[in-house]
């Protein structure tokens, strides 16, 4: 509790949990008086592009638990860049679950602030990561620049729009598929890469802090040429402002594994172990894995994946472990302070 | 507001609240709790990296742009509103139009709105795409996502400190002093030279100062319009929070302390420069 009044006068962020408080009390009184069992509220803390998907998710699995066990459950989600919330959950916000960008956000949670232990990635099937995602360009319709690949973001003119990979862990992701293309053409090598991704960021005109503020300034105010974009994110691009983009599947990019995680401090303070282990489990089901490939991420389950195969391009994808070492590594060597991302930038 | 008031106010005797012991403690108390010990802490931070971590922080080329933006573009900010603030001030005092209380009361606008409002809507209008953005494009003048559109922004949450420290001191200054200039045989411009400005000066550097001391820290609304790229348009706000999600916390502690030193050194200019003003306009 003393936790708690602490992150509430640091930060008014968690209105969420406020507002969910008096109506956990007075549900509760209720609820107490009829016999059946106390309505509960999870928090999931995830990144940026992921509202609409947790949304459905979340509503499923309320109605889930209801049918099971009686209880009322509400889920309370909170997005934002990945590396900021994770920053928020060390600092105290009590997530039961956190559902983030990239693995690297989640060990600096076991390391910083030791909320859940370090073997966490390998407590839930494939590397605690029930979807995959990857990296794509997103152009103007009718694909004006005739651009095919990454090599053409870098043509005389061409503006490229991505956030700050200090920052999001989705630019994280498009600034290593980049490196990966660069690193894998004939004769390719880590200087090469370098000067490629430099060359990159050149043509960056906007830096946003989180992958939801780059789809905005691309899609809506209409700037730059190319958008790196979560696939997810492109496919909701042209849902959302009409069909105005093209898709452009680059001929490599990263395996983007963005991975689910109990934080069991704070299940065990609130008591919600089970409900909230249920709820990662649920991530894996036919019912949301179906719901995973309707918001455009690649499902982890056969069906699921066959059912929407045809929306998403077969092309090479490297991962973070073969090509960078893992995300321990990838995070010192390019986005640390000192690292190749702050060589880049200098001019 | 202005010194010449406080000063006055001093000479007089205590006026009506009692008691020097206990409106001392609670000013100092309140003080400490709610300025002195975060500001203390902030102060504390840094030295986890050595003072040759804080020397190599303040010193990184990135963080020196970023100074240079934030104060330079907030000194440009407080100019404008300088002589932007002034004039609608004088518009209001001085003349009566239809729709002046309505006038005077939008003024206060950027103080109510929510800054990332405030920086949305800017951005919206400045993008290329957008009204004004694209009339200024066309004449070859970038302002969303330069760092010129960091000095909008904080040109516009800076203009209401202006006219309100400017507004009720040019009520006072006595139209017969200017009359009498005038039956003197005083020019237009003499009048407004060596009679009116020299009054409402102090009034006008204590509403810049406080319009560049809020521009310097402004955060909300201008990350939307800056376009945030490192050495170019990357505010040092900004570089705070990222060196935070980096988990640095004595780095952006480190930068935190950095822009509070220069910043108070300015103020204190300033506040010296706005006494030394006071007190040359009255002997």
């Amino acid at each position: 509790m003393t936790d708690d009044t602490r992150h509430l006068s640091r930060r008014g962020l968690l209105a969420a949990a406020t507002l969910a408080a008096p109506a956990a009390l007075a549900g509760g009184s209720l609820a107490m008086a009829q016999g059946a069992p106390k309505p509960m509220t999870l928090l999931n803390v995830s990144y940026d592009p992921t509202r609409e998907l947790y949304k459905e998710i979340n509503a499923a699995y309320a109605k889930f638990w209801k049918d099971r066990t009686g209880q009322a459950l509400t889920i309370q989600q909170s997005h934002g860049g990945s590396g900021k919330q994770a920053r928020s959950v060390i600092d105290g916000l009590q997530a039961d679950v956190v559902t983030l960008a990239l693995a690297y956000d989640i060990d600096e949670i076991a390391r910083k602030a030791k909320l859940l232990p370090a073997n966490w990635q390998s407590r839930l099937p494939q590397n605690s990561t029930p979807y995959t995602s990857t990296i794509v360009l997103l152009v103007r319709k009718g694909n004006p620049w005739k651009i095919r690949d990454w090599g053409d973001l870098v043509k005389p003119g061409i503006e490229v729009i991505t956030p700050n990979p200090k920052t999001s862990g989705g630019a994280r992701w498009n600034y290593l598929a980049a490196w990966a293309w660069a690193l894998k053409q004939p004769g390719g090598n880590p200087a090469k890469a370098e000067a490629f991704v430099k060359e990159l960021f050149q043509h960056v005109p906007v830096l946003d802090t989180g992958a939801r503020g780059s789809t905005t300034t691309f899609a809506q105010r209409g700037l730059g040429d190319v958008l790196l974009a979560w696939e997810n994110e492109a496919y909701l691009s042209n849902e959302e402002f009409g069909p105005k983009f093209d898709i452009v599947y680059p001929s490599l990019s990263i395996l983007a594994e963005p991975p689910v995680a109990l934080v069991d401090k704070v299940v065990d303070r609130k008591k919600t172990r089970t409900i909230a282990e249920g709820y990662l489990n649920f991530l894996y089901s036919p019912l949301a894995q179906d719901l995973i490939g309707k918001h455009h991420y690649r499902p982890r389950n056969a069906q699921a994946a066959a059912k929407y195969a045809g929306k998403f391009r077969n092309i090479p994808l490297v991962t973070i472990d073969d090509t960078f070492g893992g995300w321990t590594r990838a995070q010192k060597t390019h986005f640390a302070d000192g690292g190749v991302f702050d060589r880049i930038i200098r001019r | 507001m202005t010194l010449a008031n406080v000063r006055a106010g001093r000479r007089r005797q205590a006026g009506v609240l009692p008691g020097f012991r206990l409106s001392m403690a609670i000013t100092l108390t309140w003080l400490s709790v709610i300025v002195l010990i975060p500001l203390a802490a902030l102060a504390i931070r840094p030295w986890e990296l050595g003072l040759d971590g804080v020397w190599r922080t303040l010193t990184d080329e990135r963080v020196v742009a970023a100074f240079r933006l934030s104060f330079g573009a907030a000194a440009v900010a407080a100019a404008a509103d300088a002589v932007l603030g002034l004039i609608v001030a004088w518009a209001i005092v001085r003349y009566r139009f239809p729709g002046r209380r309505l006038l005077d009361a939008l003024v206060d606008l950027p103080f109510a709105l929510p800054t990332a409002v405030a920086g949305i809507a800017l951005t919206a209008i400045y993008a290329p795409d957008g009204p004004l953005g694209a009339l200024l494009a066309h004449v070859g003048v970038k302002t969303a996502y330069s760092p010129l559109g960091v000095v909008i922004a904080l040109t516009f949450i800076g203009l209401p400190f202006v006219v309100r420290a400017v507004q009720p001191v040019l009520e006072e200054v006595d139209r017969e002093v200017e009359e009498a200039a005038r039956t003197l045989g005083a020019s237009d411009y003499q009048r407004i030279v060596r009679v009116v400005l020299p009054a409402i000066l102090p009034a006008i550097l204590a509403g810049v100062g406080l319009a560049f001391a809020r521009a310097v820290g402004e955060y909300g609304s201008v990350i939307f319009i800056a376009g945030n790229l490192p050495m170019v348009s990357e505010i040092a706000p900004l570089l705070i929070v990222i060196k935070l999600e980096q988990y640095n916390y004595a780095g952006a502690a480190a930068v935190g302390l950095g822009m509070l030193v220069i910043s108070f050194a300015i103020l204190l200019v300033l506040n010296l420069l706005q006494t030394w003003l006071t007190r040359r306009s009255r002997g």
